[in-house]
């Protein structure tokens, strides 16, 4: 359940398939150039969400291609969470056209491991047929937590779950993953370990990322481009063309830092309250 | 893992504080330290099975002396020192071990039973929207209604043979299981749901995998609750026509005025009470070792 392409409110056909046909030429949102034509993974149009009357996402549009890193930057409580629960297929309340893959990768913004499986099996949770463990313990590994892969959940420390979920998500090669603030409860060097690790197994891997975060310094590390969320919309996007592996010190990483700051409505850009740049 | 310690300081310090109206510590002045002592040096000495027995067994000492002493006379309640004679010649004669048999077969039927009709109703109503509809409206009803009050109709219905008395206890267990088990079901976090849907999980895979063991923890305590209703209801059903079991013993010695035997039985009663509280406990910390709760001091 939960796996199949959204339904689209509006009437354009629609299968299960139509992640992977090559829909390039599409309207992108401003001022897009995606790369090359690579084809569309996420398709997002006039996608309206209201709790209670109250739209949280109003007609927001958005399009990721396949392999690319997208970062989602917004104020707490703009909706990030609520996009990503949409595109994970986990809420249905929605008006609009949400077109995503089959295969498809969560990790939420608490761990939400089962509290009852060890954390190996945790890992292998709900993929097809019957994985070994050697399957869990190779991702755990990734994440550095092949010593706890016999632990109970509970004996985790808060970092070491986040990860444990990380790994859990990525053991489904998903085409897109989708990160909730994956790396906010880990400590400065653990975060950055994560994020070359997500680095490395997005390069390796080739899965469409979208990565909500509130890190902006992270943001821009990572993504092909960042967007930010506003008022129900992608308010803004920036497309981030640094060469890999990007160097905070370079002049032009400040360039893009500094914008997107004053577009999260940051004023002076060496004291960034809004972003803590725990990633250098 | 041990937690350090403050570096101890001058007692004068403490004891001896030149300004009392101060209200805080002045600047430079050394505050107050508190020793954090680690658990296991607060622990006592004496190990945890020796401090649960010496309640009981005051409660025993104060009893045999007020019988030596003539306080409480034996047609009132009969000296432990009796009592422990009569349990003995009871198992000698085979008269008590044969009523607990029979006891427990009828108690471990009923329970039996009763699990099934509870769990069962509590799956149907608590997984699907329409068996919560159809069910829990009619338990919630029924539930209200003193089972023990069913007893002479369950004669009428089932005759006085072995069949109303499970029946009986099948009824008394079902209501704590069901009760338990639903509220477990719907207490099952909607995230973890949420997360076992987006990992691919099927319906049956949610079940199995997130709403079953979630709900465990309902289960264990409305295990706990039925295996007390189910000696209350065994009580109750033996008492009535009965011609075996530990109630028929009871009856007979209740007849015969012989407080010994009473007491015997009420034992019994209680120690067959205690090894299926021994049980559930095992079995939930066998089970629900993964539970992140507080396990006391
Ligand atoms: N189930 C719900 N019922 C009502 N309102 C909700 C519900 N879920 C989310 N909201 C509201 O929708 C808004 C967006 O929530 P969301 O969780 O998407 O924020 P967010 O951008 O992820 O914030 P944060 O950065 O703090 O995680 C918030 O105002 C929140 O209160
Ligand atoms: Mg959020």
């Amino acid at each position: 359940m939960a796996t199949d392409v959204h339904r689209p409110v509006t009437g354009t056909p629609h299968r299960a398939d139509t992640a992977s046909q090559d829909t390039a030429g599409t309207t992108d949102t401003a001022g897009s150039t995606p790369t090359a034509s690579a084809p569309t993974v996420v398709r997002v149009d006039g996608l309206t969400r209201a709790f209670d009357g109250r739209p949280v996402i109003d007609r927001l549009q958005l399009d990721i291609r396949a392999g690319e890193f997208v970062a989602l930057l917004g104020r707490s409580g703009c909706g990030k969470s609520t996009l990503l629960r949409i595109l994970a297929g986990l809420d249905r309340d929605i008006e609009g056209t949400a077109l995503v893959p089959r295969r498809k990768a969560v990790a939420f913004q608490a761990p939400r491991l089962m509290p009852w499986k060890r954390v190996w099996r945790n890992v292998l949770l709900g993929l097809p047929g019957k994985p070994e463990r050697a399957v869990a313990e190779r991702a755990l590994e990734e994440v550095g937590l092949s010593h706890r892969s016999h632990a109970w959940p509970k004996t985790l420390s808060g970092g070491e779950a986040q990860r444990a979920s990380l790994a859990r998500a990525l053991v489904r090669e998903p085409d897109l993953l989708l990160l909730d603030e994956p790396f906010g409860a880990l400590d400065a060097l653990t975060r950055v370990k994560a994020q070359r690790l997500v680095d490395e197994l997005w390069q390796r891997r080739g899965c469409a990322v979208l990565l909500v975060t509130h890190d902006v310094e992270e943001a821009v590390l990572l993504a092909d481009r960042v967007l930010v969320m506003d008022d129900g919309v992608i308010a803004h996007e920036q497309r981030v063309d640094l060469p890999r592996p990007r160097d905070i010190a370079d002049p032009r990483f400040a360039a893009l830092r500094t914008g997107l700051l004053e577009r999260l409505g940051v004023e002076a850009p060496s004291a960034a309250p809004a972003a803590p740049s725990k990633a250098a | 893992m041990s937690i350090s310690h403050a570096p101890p300081q001058p007692a004068s310090d403490i004891s001896g504080k030149e300004r009392p109206s101060a209200p805080g510590p002045a600047p430079g002045e050394q505050p107050e330290l508190v020793a954090l002592v680690p658990s296991s040096s607060r622990r006592a000495r004496v190990p945890r099975w020796l401090r649960r027995t010496t309640g009981p067994l005051l409660l025993l000492g104060l009893w045999q002396l007020l019988s030596a002493t003539g306080v409480l006379t034996s047609d009132v309640l009969a000296s432990p020192e009796t009592i422990a004679r009569v349990a003995g010649d009871l198992v000698e004669d085979g008269s008590l071990t044969s009523a607990m048999g029979v006891s427990l077969q009828r108690v471990a039927i009923g329970l039996l039973l009763g699990t099934l009709v509870g769990t069962g109703l509590a799956l149907v109503s608590g997984l699907f929207r329409i068996g919560e509809d159809l069910v829990d409206a009619s338990v919630q009803m029924l539930r209200t209604v003193p089972f023990v009050g069913l007893i002479p109709l369950f004669i009428i219905w089932f005759g006085i043979g072995e069949a109303p008395k499970v029946a009986i206890i099948t009824l008394g267990v079902s209501f704590p299981l069901y009760l338990n088990v639903y509220a477990g079901i719907r207490g099952v976090d909607s995230q973890l749901i949420e997360a076992g849907e987006s990992l691919g999980l099927s319906r049956w895979g949610l079940v199995r995998h997130v709403i079953l063991p979630g709900a465990l923890p309902g289960a264990m305590t409305g295990l706990r609750y039925s295996l007390g209703i189910a000696w209350l209801a065994l009580v109750f059903a033996e008492q009535i026509n009965a011609d075996a079991g530990i109630g028929f013993l009871m009856v007979q010695a209740r007849d015969f005025l012989r407080t010994d035997v009473i007491v015997v039985c009420l034992i019994v009663y209680a120690f067959l009470g205690l090894l299926a509280d021994f049980v559930v406990r095992t079995l939930e910390r066998l089970l629900l070792q993964w539970r992140p709760t507080f396990t006391g001091r």
